[in-house]
């Protein structure tokens, strides 16, 4: 019995017809939707590859029901800028971060919504924040650069 | 389409018209059957074009997994083309013989050897892509001569342009790219010396940055095909185990799952999306016949090999002197025991490929190392000629040597042929990620040393025992030598061997139940450099030697110069020797991989519950004349990042043949408040040039526990670091 649900994706809203009501919002974004952008790492909220926002929260979008987040308000990386002109995809390119590049789309999602609610956060919020993620190609350094150059060009009004 | 062919002499340069109109520069690697079928309509498969417009393409065969060869290729092609880099358009090549890696020549076994490993992009297959610029230059050049009616020698090429010296009359590439499409390629296109570099040398962005900060679907784990279906495979938990029988009923009532078949590697559910197939997959009630690995488990595995290290019989890969009676004349003599686990790969896009066989052909989408191995198993899987296979590589969410396995890819092929000729992804999952991986060889390792009275060694004697990737990887099965070594296991421990001792035997012994091995980042270097730059900070300790100065020492002969200067350049920039805050203390290592030679100063903590903090690695590396250089620091702090998750956590382990750990719960990586501030020094000698993208892995194991030992006393000679073992 398949259920229809409406989801708000990047300010459009969606009707999304489900067989399994406990299906994960990633695999609606990846299979229903066709955003690619977030990523399938782990499926167990592990390595924040999948890592969207729900009404300006970043949430694991692999372990994430669908029809839970009904009728919020749902961003992927394809709506932050799909240009690339998000200052942390400015500064993401400035500082050279991605490698494989696979679990960036997550990184920056995250980062944007630190930089949302702090303007200019400490290595040690940086780190909090950030810490769920995981980075094979070791990029870390250098994301936390790119978020501190980021914050900087906010702050500026970039 | 005109092919003007010339086959050369040694070289196997092409060239010929553009599909679109314009130049094209083509490669054939000597080996390879393209030579022949090149002469008359044979579609040129192209390194450069040269269009009439002016746009220049560069084809790469090789595949980018943020290694940064595309770029690293185009910047060559680029320099020796002479025109902006800005104006140069980077596309993934197909599968072609023309794209062949020289570094894999040898592969007489498989057709094609087209493969992206063994840090090879830059120094093997760059200096294939340099000629093919050059070539390109060359016939521009002629052509431009020939238009302004003026002198060849008279003219350079400059940006783009085709100049006359003496008159200052310029001609684009564009507008004589059809003429030089009917000029002679040269045999032997002159490369330009190093002194006129303007591209190469220069730290440049790579150009899927913008790609890779926006979400584009690029990854394998990202195609989409009108009617593709997804399947999620069970295998069985047990290596080499098969399936008996399987119930697909309860799966087959999960909305959404369209067929459930036996494929070679298991059962595979069919269904319309991920989650349908994984819940069906969770539904199937499968019988195994789990085979004779059923009965291995670590613990009798590292036994075995501690007994088998006290046999008389070994392979032999570097023998010099007496050993046995300089281990028995010594004035000292240490002995230690080291072992060191098997890893997972890990790469954040889990295996996955995209297939649509379609009986007398089959096309595959798959983020892939080597394309041609690839195409060789998939031509034993299905008979197929290898024409009558097409790969689209796209980028890779992280390689590290697992994809240059087939396994994955031919999940896709045979569940696409079996689901009835439809278009399939096979998407693992972490778990079967990890539990289904070819691991880093697990080893025992037996290490003796004599030292003499002035504390410097004697004689060093070093046994392995472990799992070979040779043994395991048919492919490369005929690279393992007459006496079965597999040069592989004794990588890093015997074939380059830097240090000044005159009595030195390194002997291997295989043994292998069943565990699935394989190619790691820098392979046996990432085990036996941890081994030996270990052992050596040992005997540095038991001569009462500073273990910098203890090695600078040893690294007397001609052949470690260049590891003495990296070694010396690292210890220089970290500041060997001076103070540090309370609690932290520094440990030295330096290793040759893959042509480079790297040296990492770790500076580490331990608390009291045994927990590592490595605050700080500075890093230097020699790997030749460099052409991309913040290219080349962030691979070295890639490497650094990946050596030091293993050295911490990467423990894979056996339980009645079934992998223990399953995903990043319990097979943990370092997050971003365990990652050392890196500094990443570049030696840029004369030197022969070598690799990127491994040789800083396998300096940062010994590093930190050489740091260890400063700071506790305590040897680590066991991977991982655990903080039992360091608990105050």
């Amino acid at each position: 019995m398949a259920t229809t649900l409406e989801l708000n994706v990047n300010g459009r809203s969606q009707k999304v017809s489900l067989e399994d009501p406990e299906t994960p919002l990633l695999w609606v974004l990846r299979d229903n939707l066709g955003l690619m952008g977030a990523k399938y790492g782990c499926g167990i909220a592990l390595c924040g590859a999948c890592v969207v926002h729900v009404d300006g929260e970043p949430v694991r979008s692999c372990n994430t029901q669908a029809a839970r987040v009904a009728g919020r308000k749902i961003t992927t990386i394809e709506g932050l800028s799909r240009t690339g002109a998000h200052p942390l995809q400015k500064a993401w390119i400035a500082e050279e971060v991605p490698q494989c590049g696979y679990c960036q789309s997550g990184q920056i999602m995250s980062a944007a919504a630190l930089l949302a609610k702090n303007a200019n956060p400490s290595e040690s919020e940086i780190e909090k924040a950030m810490d769920g993620h995981i980075c094979t190609c070791g990029t870390y350094n250098r994301i936390r650069k790119a978020i501190q150059t980021a914050a900087a060009m906010m702050r500026k009004g970039a | 389409m005109r092919a003007t062919v010339n086959q050369g002499r040694r070289t196997f340069l092409q060239a010929g018209a553009a599909a679109g109109g314009g130049l094209a520069i083509g490669f054939c690697i000597p080996g390879t059957a393209r030579i022949a079928e090149a002469a008359g309509e044979a579609k040129l498969n192209a390194y450069v074009t040269i269009g009439t417009d002016g746009k220049v393409t560069v084809v790469c065969g090789q595949s980018e997994m943020g290694q940064g060869c595309h770029n690293s290729l185009s910047m060559l092609i680029a320099e020796e083309l002479e025109v902006d880099l800005k104006n140069v358009h980077i596309e993934q090549g197909g599968i072609d013989p023309a794209f062949g890696n020289p570094r894999y020549i040898g592969f007489k076994a498989v057709g094609g050897f087209q493969a992206t490993g063994g840090s090879s992009s830059v120094r093997n297959v760059g200096v294939v892509a340099r000629r093919a610029g050059a070539a390109a230059r060359f016939m521009l050049v002629s052509a431009g001569a020939e238009k302004m009616q003026v002198l060849r020698s008279e003219c350079v090429a400059e940006n783009g342009y085709v100049i006359h010296k003496p008159s200052g009359r310029k001609v684009s590439y564009g507008s004589v790219a059809n003429d030089a499409a009917k000029m002679m390629a040269p045999d032997e296109p002159a490369l330009k010396p190093r002194s006129e570099f303007k591209i190469i040398g220069k730290s440049t962005p790579r150009h899927d940055l913008p790609l890779k900060v926006t979400g584009k679907p690029i990854y394998g784990m990202d195609v989409r095909r009108p009617g593709l279906l997804t399947a999620v495979i069970a295998k069985c938990p047990v290596f080499g185990g098969k399936v008996k029988s399987f119930d697909a009923t309860q799966a087959l009532k999960v909305p959404g799952v369209k067929k459930v078949v036996q494929v070679s590697s298991g059962v595979a559910v069919v269904a319309d999306g991920f989650w349908a197939a994984k819940k069906g997959r969770d539904a199937l009630a499968i019988a195994w016949d789990e085979g004779s690995m059923a009965k291995v488990s670590s613990p009798d595995l590292y036994r075995s090999w501690a007994e088998l290290a006290k046999g008389p019989t070994a392979a032999e890969r570097l023998k010099t002197g007496d050993v046995g009676a300089a281990l028995a004349g010594g004035a000292k003599r240490v002995e230690a025991s080291y072992e060191v686990p098997f890893l997972a790969h890990v790469c954040m896009e889990p295996m996955n490929a995209t297939a649509h066989f379609k009986g007398d052909s089959v096309e595959i989408w798959a983020s892939t190392q080597a394309q041609s191995w690839n195409q060789h198993w998939v031509s034993q899987l299905t008979g197929l000629p290898p024409k009558a296979i097409t790969i689209h590589t796209t980028y890779l969410g992280g390689g590290f040597g697992r994809r240059l396995e087939s396994d994955y890819v031919l999940d896709a092929v045979d569940t696409s042929r079996a689901a009835g000729n439809v278009p399939v992804k096979v998407v693992w999952t972490r778990e079967d990620d990890i539990q289904h991986d070819f691991y880093r060889p697990a080893s025992h390792n037996v290490l003796q040393a004599s030292l003499g009275p002035g504390g410097m060694p004697t004689a060093w004697r070093h046994r392995i025992v472990g799992t070979s990737i040779l043994h395991y990887f048919k492919t490369f099965g005929h690279f393992l030598r007459k006496d079965g070594h597999d040069p592989t296991s004794t990588q890093g421990a015997g074939d380059y061997f830097p240090y000044d001792i005159p009595n030195v035997l390194v002997d291997y012994v295989n043994n292998n139940p069943g565990v699935p091995s394989g190619f790691w980042r820098s392979v046996g270097n990432s085990q036996n450099g941890f081994i030996l730059e270990s052992f050596v900070d040992e005997l540095a300790h038991a001569a009462g030697k500073d273990p910098y100065q203890y090695r600078r020492q040893l690294l007397n002969k001609p052949i470690a110069a260049r590891l003495r200067g990296v070694l010396d350049m690292a210890a220089e920039r970290a500041g060997w020797g001076k103070p540090l805050p309370a609690g932290v203390h520094r440990g030295i290592a330096a290793h040759f991989a893959y042509g480079g030679y790297v040296a990492q100063v770790a500076e580490v903590s331990v608390a009291k519950d045994g927990n590592v903090k490595v605050h700080r690695v500075v890093a230097a590396i020699d790997s030749g004349w460099v052409v991309n250089p913040e290219m080349l620091k962030y691979q070295v702090e890639s490497a650094i990042c990946y050596g030091l998750s293993a050295a911490l956590y990467g423990d894979i382990t056996i339980k009645n043949g079934r992998v223990e750990q399953s995903n990043f719960n319990d097979y943990k990586m370092v997050r971003m408040d365990g990652m050392p501030r890196v500094e990443v020094h570049i030696l840029e000698g004369e030197g022969e040039q070598g690799g990127g993208g491994e040789p800083g892995t396998p300096p940062i194991a010994p590093a930190v526990c050489n740091a260890i030992f400063a700071a506790t006393g305590k040897r680590i000679r066991k991977l991982p670091i655990k903080p039992e073992m360091l608990r105050a």
